[in-house]
């Protein structure tokens, strides 16, 4: 038998590792997958308590923030193209004008 | 019964499906080359054995032997490793497919099917999926600009057609009420007024089509296959590889199709349901002929496809499957639930 | 105490923390992405432990298998190289990882002083399609009405977003030559 607090140290110590990849990385790309580690995270403590409450309304709420960080993801990537088509680098250091 | 001989039949169960996958696998391709050079009005392989039948057995050993070159400015881990992705994920998928009913040996209900799992269909869903993973890094790792872009065109055209695929399995879900594909076969027993089967390519014809096209183009066979053409793109995303990897891209795209012929007789053909007779160990025994037969039935008829039709350029290949195959499936979808509703 | 349920659960969270910890060390995006997949699949482990199936499957097929597809294409389309070392990174990677890694330390105490011995069954709450279906078209539907039209407004957007630009002067580059 597996304790709560085990699957909610595991999400908690996912969603640090996205914090802390998102503060760190200087690709927007990685950035960006950083928060979807966070997502993922926050998925794992959803579905753990949706089984330790026996309430099915936390698996149906892990549909939408899957939605929504497919949503995200798709506008988001769409928008690092267009920047990349402007700006010619990846690297976040460098696009910090409004106007090149 | 007993949790060790669960295991026991379960491991003599996967290496016996593996064996004889492998041995399909090769043998499909010998059934191509025959099939599709008596099309073009010539022999096929017939040197190598009565009827070119030990042609495989040639080719495996000519692809152990050739030189496996690993170009020098590829990257190197995804180099190796997607083929194996591709390869492994292709076997899989045949973990949860019924082969037929239950085995009565040495006094056990022995079920012919590796793992009966509740979300069988999802499952295949989801293998399939990842499956474009060995494409896409295929074609990248080969640090080739004609094996990038044929990687990234072959995983667009599979990852465009998985969503047509999900869809025209839905009907069917409806349906059947269950996505355990063992339950799918049996809601398919019984008989419409006496002598037409209760199969459900004939409660629903549209979803056949829609999957059966998406299919093809999930497989990247022929009138999908532009991606992996010869006389496109020197060779798509195998650009860069040869021998065993080659061999091992080949063996994924023999082992997807004889998958998605396994799916499409539990889906729409009723599976292993077909005339029963017989002593009791023969009566256990038909029903995976019958399985075996209709298999055999789809693979020629995809070979016989790809005997006939040209391809499509890409760009009818990507319409086709957005505007026309994906509103497809939504009508069909629409419909059997407005029938079912009813 | 030591069942099946609690090697299975460790197993699938050390993939996942070695795959989260991975991604932020690794220089190259695609090393990252691919072990953001490996980190999708541990979960997905771990939500079958939790008897979430059919979550399970959606986040192999959704998460996995169709946005991580997405940030691979980027990722080979923009041909993404080795990330640069800047001043601005030293400093964050100086403060910010033992930031975060004493914040993460201070939620796990907190949880595991305050946290009793309830345990969770292995597959305690068995989320079929069925029961989640009838929850989505009963009690959820406005946000699932919703959320259709959400990914609707993403799909027109990123569409927008990523076409090419009215005039293009120079000589195409590789991202509009293969739009």
């Amino acid at each position: 038998m597996v304790p709560l607090s085990y699957y909610l140290v595991l999400s908690g110590i996912l969603f640090a590792c996205g914090v802390a990849g998102f503060l760190i990385k200087r690709n927007i790309i990685t950035i960006f997958m950083s928060i979807e580690l966070m997502l993922n995270g926050v998925n794992l403590s959803f579905v753990a308590f949706a089984a330790h409450w026996h309430a099915l309304a936390g698996q149906v709420f892990v549909f939408f923030v899957m939605v929504v960080a497919a949503a995200e993801a798709a506008v988001g990537l769409a928008i690092i193209i267009a920047v990349y088509r402007t700006r010619e680098t990846l690297n976040v250091d460098q696009v910090n004008l409004l106007k090149l | 019964m007993p949790i060790w001989i669960y295991i026991l039949s379960s491991v003599i169960k996967s290496a016996l499906v593996l064996f004889i996958l492998l041995t399909a696998v090769a043998y499909t391709v010998w059934l191509e080359r025959k099939v599709v050079g008596h099309m073009q009005n010539r022999w096929g392989p017939t040197r190598v054995g009565p009827f070119g039948l030990l042609q495989p057995a040639a080719d495996g050993i000519k692809f152990l032997f050739k030189e496996d070159l690993t170009p020098p400015h590829v990257y190197k881990p995804l180099f190796l490793a997607a083929p194996l992705i591709a390869v492994i994920f292709a076997l899989t998928s045949i973990a949860v497919i019924p082969f037929g009913n239950s085995i009565r040996l040495f006094g056990y209900d022995i079920p012919l099917q590796i793992a009966d799992v509740n979300t069988g269909l999802l499952l295949i869903l989801g293998i399939t999926s990842i499956g474009v993973y060995g494409v896409a890094l295929a074609g990248w790792s080969s640090n080739n600009k004609y094996s990038l872009l044929g990687g990234l065109r072959a995983s667009a055209q599979m990852v465009s057609y998985e969503i047509s695929l999900g869809l025209s399995l839905v009907g069917v879900l409806i349906l059947s009420g269950s996505l355990s594909l063992r339950e799918i076969v049996d809601a398919q027993g019984g008989h419409f007024w006496g002598f037409i089967p209760h199969w459900n390519i004939f409660t629903q014809p549209i979803g056949f089509f829609c999957y059966l096209m998406a299919a093809y183009a999930e497989t990247n066979r022929i009138p999908f296959d532009l991606p992996e053409a010869e006389t496109e793109l020197v060779a798509g995303y195998h650009t860069e590889y040869s021998a065993m990897k080659f061999a091992m891209f080949f063996m994924a795209e023999y082992a997807n199709m004889i998958t998605v012929a396994c799916l499409a007789t539990l889906l729409f053909f009723g599976g292993w349901h077909g005339p029963i007779f017989g002593p009791i160990l023969l009566q256990d025994l038909l029903p995976v002929f019958w399985f075996a037969a209709k298999i055999f039935v789809f693979l020629f008829v995809y070979i016989w496809v790809r005997g006939t039709l040209p391809r499509f350029r890409y760009d009818q290949l990507m319409a086709f499957g957005w505007k026309f195959l994906l509103p497809l499936a939504l009508v069909n979808l629409i419909a059997t639930a407005i029938a079912v509703a009813w | 105490m030591i069942s099946v349920h609690l090697i299975l659960f460790l197993a699938f969270g050390a993939v996942a923390l070695a795959g989260a910890i991975n991604l932020l060390a690794q220089t190259h995006p695609i090393n990252s992405a691919l072990s953001l997949i490996a980190v999708m699949a541990a979960l997905a482990g771990e939500y079958l432990l939790l008897g979430a199936e059919f979550v399970a499957a959606v986040q192999v097929i959704v998460y996995a298998g169709a946005v991580m597809v997405l940030f691979v294409f980027t990722i080979m389309l923009l041909n993404a190289g080795v990330e640069e070392n800047t001043k601005g990174s030293k400093v964050a990677i100086m403060f910010g990882v033992p930031g975060v890694l004493i914040g993460s330390l201070l939620v796990a105490w907190v949880v595991l002083r305050h946290s009793g011995t309830e345990a969770v069954a292995a597959g305690a709450l068995p989320g079929s399609p069925k029961t989640l279906g009838s929850l989505l078209f009963h009690e959820f539907l406005l946000p699932f009405e919703i959320t259709s039209i959400l990914i609707l407004i993403a799909i027109m957007g990123a569409v927008v977003l990523a076409s090419k630009p009215p005039t293009s002067p120079a000589a195409p580059t590789l991202t509009e030559v293969v739009d």
